[in-house]
């Protein structure tokens, strides 16, 4: 039963509209993103919920976990639990640089009848074969890829780990994704399958949601570059977000893909 | 004698001109409170354009102990770590230093030695920014021109966790 309802609540999750607005949002919080010291560490939530930044509702599984360290190797993280309402991890910075805390989600929504039933599966895209039963009919097959990322810097800032892999909706940083503060304009540009992400509406709103009462989600478009500006009205932590669906999956049976790309970005006072 | 003489003169037609100097005094606050840490604190010479031409000061715990966590909270001095304090491999000599208790401090810098080094003419701003554990944080800045054509005397103040912080240049 809790399996099930988990799967109609990722499913719900994957299927939000694109400016989330009506849907949970999906994110990871660290406890600093700027950082120094002999051996500095951070502890990280990661939650869907609709407040920001209160779990109030279901933990991120932290199965698709990727964190960047700043040479580009994967690191690992410590003391990582899953609660009732988030999920928990904390990371050693053993280098100096920025590391990238990537949650990656990759995978495939069908929807089909069998029996003049309306039925509906969600997996890897590798089980896909085997879990569409014979017979079912008005098949239809989407692919999933959303990725929800935070960033954190130990002692001076490097990219190495922002370096795009070339699949998806992936953010690179222009002026920095650490080094972000209340007042100053901070632009990012999109990318979509490596190349410049045109036209996509971007949302940024600011965390502690409970505490006012409109929601103040600001809105840009990222340009021909796939470039965005947003300039904090405030210092706190932000929640960033596109997403956009096309027909280029690599998975044969989708028809459509729907990606998404998430981060918190930590903005400080001057 | 005469060659004495004449060499001594010429030796002090020779003598380098005395270097200008920059002086900077900064008070740090008595602070009525129970639980005091002395602050950490930067000073430095920012360009017009924000980047640093000359960092002066860095007093924080050396070590961890009550006083502090040593540089672990070197990024709370938010404005000099994102100038250019995170660019810096402390210790650096000259420059940083213990954490002072409350009073009055008064560096002296001179023209082409570090940690000033050599300001080529322009518009510069002192900064001083201050923060204390379980207490506020603070930026003083005093803008000058280098440089000076006649002795200098400039004053700001902070309202919490800065005191007066004055500027004196020699040229």
């Amino acid at each position: 039963m809790h399996k099930r309802s988990l799967t109609c609540l990722l499913l719900a999750v994957a299927l939000a509209a694109p400016l989330a607005a009506q849907a949970h949002k999906m994110w990871m919080v660290p406890s600093a993103t700027n950082v120094s010291g002999a051996d500095p560490w951070v502890t990280v939530d990661a939650a869907i919920s609709n407040d920001l930044y209160f779990p109030d509702h279901h933990p991120a599984s932290l199965d698709q976990l990727v964190i960047t360290a700043p040479d580009g190797q994967t690191a690992k993280p410590q003391n990582a639990s899953t609660g009732k309402y988030r999920s928990v991890f904390d990371v050693e910075l053993a280098q100096q640089g920025t590391y990238k805390l990537a949650l990656v989600n990759q995978g495939v929504f069908a929807r089909y009848e069998l029996d003049g039933q309306k039925k509906r599966w969600r997996g890897k895209a590798a089980e896909l074969a085997t879990a569409i039963p014979a017979g079912a009919k008005a098949v239809e097959v989407a692919a999933i890829d959303s990725r929800v990322e935070t960033f954190v810097t130990n002692g001076k800032p490097n990219t190495t780990a922002l370096k795009p892999a070339g699949k998806g909706l992936e953010l690179v940083p222009v002026s920095g994704v650490t080094d972000l503060v209340e007042g100053e304009p901070a632009t990012f540009q999109l990318l979509l399958d490596g190349k410049p992400a045109a036209g996509l509406t971007v949302s940024a709103i600011a965390g502690a949601t409970r505490y006012r009462n409109a929601p103040e989600a600001m809105s840009a478009q990222t340009g021909a570059d796939g470039r965005f500006t947003f300039t904090w009205p405030h210092p706190g932590m932000y929640w960033v977000n596109a997403a956009t669906e096309d027909d280029r999956s690599e998975v044969k049976q989708a028809s459509k893909r729907r990606l998404a790309y998430t981060a918190t970005f930590e903005v400080l006072p001057e | 004698m005469r060659r004495l003489l004449l060499s001594t003169f010429a030796l002090l037609l020779a003598a380098p001109l005395a270097a200008a100097e920059l002086s900077v005094t900064v008070q740090l606050p008595e602070q009525p409170v129970a639980e005091y840490h002395r602050p950490y604190a930067a000073i430095w010479i920012e360009r017009a354009d924000h980047s640093v031409a000359a960092q002066l000061a860095a007093w924080y715990a050396q070590k961890s102990s009550k006083e502090g966590a040593g540089t672990k909270w070197l990024p709370d001095l938010r404005q000099w770590w994102r100038r250019g304090g995170r660019e810096l491999s402390l210790p650096v000599d000259g420059v940083s230093g213990a954490t002072r208790p409350a009073g009055q401090y008064r560096l002296d810098f001179a023209d082409g030695k570090a940690p000033l080094g050599t300001l080529a003419p322009g518009d510069y701003v002192l900064v001083v920014e201050a923060a204390r554990e379980v207490g506020g944080r603070e930026v003083v800045r005093v803008p000058f021109t280098w440089p000076a054509t006649a002795t200098q005397h400039l004053d700001a103040h902070g309202s919490s966790e800065l005191g007066a912080v004055a500027l004196d240049i020699n040229p």
